[in-house]
């Protein structure tokens, strides 16, 4: 294996991060996400979370049958901020 | 993204719990974990930290980071400038990297009101030995070219103020807890508390029990339901705050920005990028339970807000938003000290949307009120018990959000 393999490209979080933080005792994908800040960039996790998942499940760290992905953020796609100002209603909703 | 050398083992749900400590702590928030991390340093006390979750799945999870002096009571300026002033050691100490910044905060004022209050705030900052000065619009843009000033009336900035982010912050203090022989054990909750003779008997979701001289309750937001149950009424109530995100861009940013008038702030953290929020109107009534929903309405609002202020964020682009529950306190100020009627029960809560930036100078004046009996000047005003006195004042009006 070559000596750096990046799980998470967008925050730059290598496999040698990912183990060290489970060794520190950490299994969860929440908690993995907040420790290392995998799946906080641009991508918000849409090509690391299987790398992830795949890497807890190989370790015997998650059931596949059971395990969820961390809660999905809006928006969907990055949306700018002009976009957003431009579709504010007349009323506020209730 | 973290430091690999000092790093400790963090809480866990194998952690193994003593059948009973000195202190028990619910809550493994910044709060909870903060004077955890202070009773191991000034005190052989037993402690043992419940958390029902992850650490960092609460409030300290999902706030915006930021640190500021710039309160408008002394009591706040004074406790933020001791906070602030252990932040600039606190990445050592702790062993991992908190990226904290000091770019300052600026505030913007578009009101007369805004700039009386900025005036009247520099006036005290300077009488405490704050370096916050007061800046034209023309002066702000010296320190934010990218800002429309064009009807921003007075400016106050302090250099000193700045932004961290927030996640290591409590894996720090959960690590070096730890290392310090404090017992953190995360999915577990309390479901009920029983008083003994001579302490509290916390029953726990997994079926375990664990007794306590006294109890911690640090669970913020999450307070009102345990209070609840054990017949204590304080008048604390959770409020949903939302929060943005944007893409990450090269440092432009230095300061963090608030605009009085708007109840708007944002700021670029370390990473790159823009974290925004504001004050919603139309909110409605109190809530009464933490509710974590995130709206559309309010990415608009934000939008336009922040669009006017700055114009060239119209082309930046939001990656996520999420909300996180507000303690909010009617008077203001902080919930702090033994119960009304249940004085082996300990409240640290109510810190109305400004808690992390002031959990290092809680969590040691609380360490040091829990090993040793030192009541720092601040407890006497955020005394739960003052409500039913009638002892309730609002000194505070620089709460922002």
């Amino acid at each position: 294996m070559p000596r750096r393999s990046f799980v998470c490209r967008c925050e730059d979080v290598t496999l040698l991060e990912l183990d060290h933080a489970i060794e520190l005792g950490l299994s969860e994908v929440e908690e993995l996400k907040r420790y290392t800040g995998l799946g906080t960039g641009p991508c918000q996790g849409k090509e690391c979370m299987s790398v992830l998942v795949s890497h807890l499940v190989r370790r015997g760290l998650v059931d596949p049958t059971t395990v969820q992905p961390f809660t999905a953020r809006p928006p969907t796609e990055p949306v700018t901020l002009g976009a957003l100002a431009a579709g504010l209603p007349a009323e506020p909703e209730s | 993204m973290m430091g690999k050398g000092r790093a400790q083992a963090m809480g866990s749900r194998r952690a193994e719990l003593p059948s009973r400590v000195d202190i028990a702590i619910i809550g493994g928030g910044i709060m909870g974990l903060s004077t955890a991390y202070h009773l191991s340093r000034i005190s052989s006390l037993k402690v043992a930290v419940l958390e029902r979750s992850y650490l960092v799945s609460g409030a300290s999870g999902r706030n915006g980071g930021g640190l500021r002096m710039q309160w408008g009571d002394e009591g706040n300026v004074a406790l933020m400038m001791e906070s602030i002033e252990m932040c600039r050691g606190l990445a050592q100490e702790l062993g991992i990297n908190l990226w904290f910044r000091q770019g300052g905060y600026l505030f913007l004022a578009r009101t007369e009101a805004g700039e009386s209050r900025l005036t009247r705030n520099a006036e005290l900052h300077h009488r405490l030995g704050a370096p916050t000065r007061l800046l034209s619009g023309a002066e702000a843009l010296e320190i934010v070219p990218q800002l429309d000033v064009s009807d921003v009336r007075l400016a106050a900035f302090n250099p000193e103020d700045g932004v961290v982010f927030p996640w290591p912050f409590v894996w720090g203090y959960a690590g070096q807890a730890v290392s310090r022989g404090v017992t953190v054990r995360t999915h577990t909750a309390v479901d009920r508390i029983e008083g003994l003779a001579d302490g509290l008997r916390l029953h726990l979701s997994t079926g375990e029990r664990l007794d306590a001289d006294r109890v911690l309750n640090a669970t913020g937001a999450w307070s009102i339901e345990l209070n609840r149950s054990l017949g204590i009424e304080l008048p604390n109530h959770p409020h949903r705050h939302e929060i943005m995100s944007s893409e990450p861009l090269k440092p432009f940013l230095d300061p963090l920005v608030v605009d009085l008038a708007t109840g708007l702030y944002f700021s670029q953290s370390t990473r790159g990028e823009i974290v925004a929020g504001i004050t919603m109107p139309d909110e409605g009534p109190p809530a009464t339970e933490v509710d974590l929903a995130s709206s559309r309405r309010f990415l608009a609002h934000l939008g336009r807000a922040l669009t006017t202020i700055m114009p060239l964020t119209a082309q930046l682009r939001v990656l996520r938003q999420w909300s996180g529950p507000y303690d909010v306190s009617p008077d203001g100020d902080a919930i702090v000290g033994p119960s009304p009627g249940l004085p082996r029960l300990y409240q640290v809560c109510g810190f109305t949307g400004h808690g992390f930036m002031m959990a290092p100078a809680v969590g040691k004046l609380l360490a040091r009120l829990l090993a040793k009996g030192e009541r720092h000047p601040m407890l006497e005003r955020w005394d739960p018990a003052r409500f039913s006195r009638g002892g309730s004042t609002r000194r505070e009006d620089m709460i922002i959000g």
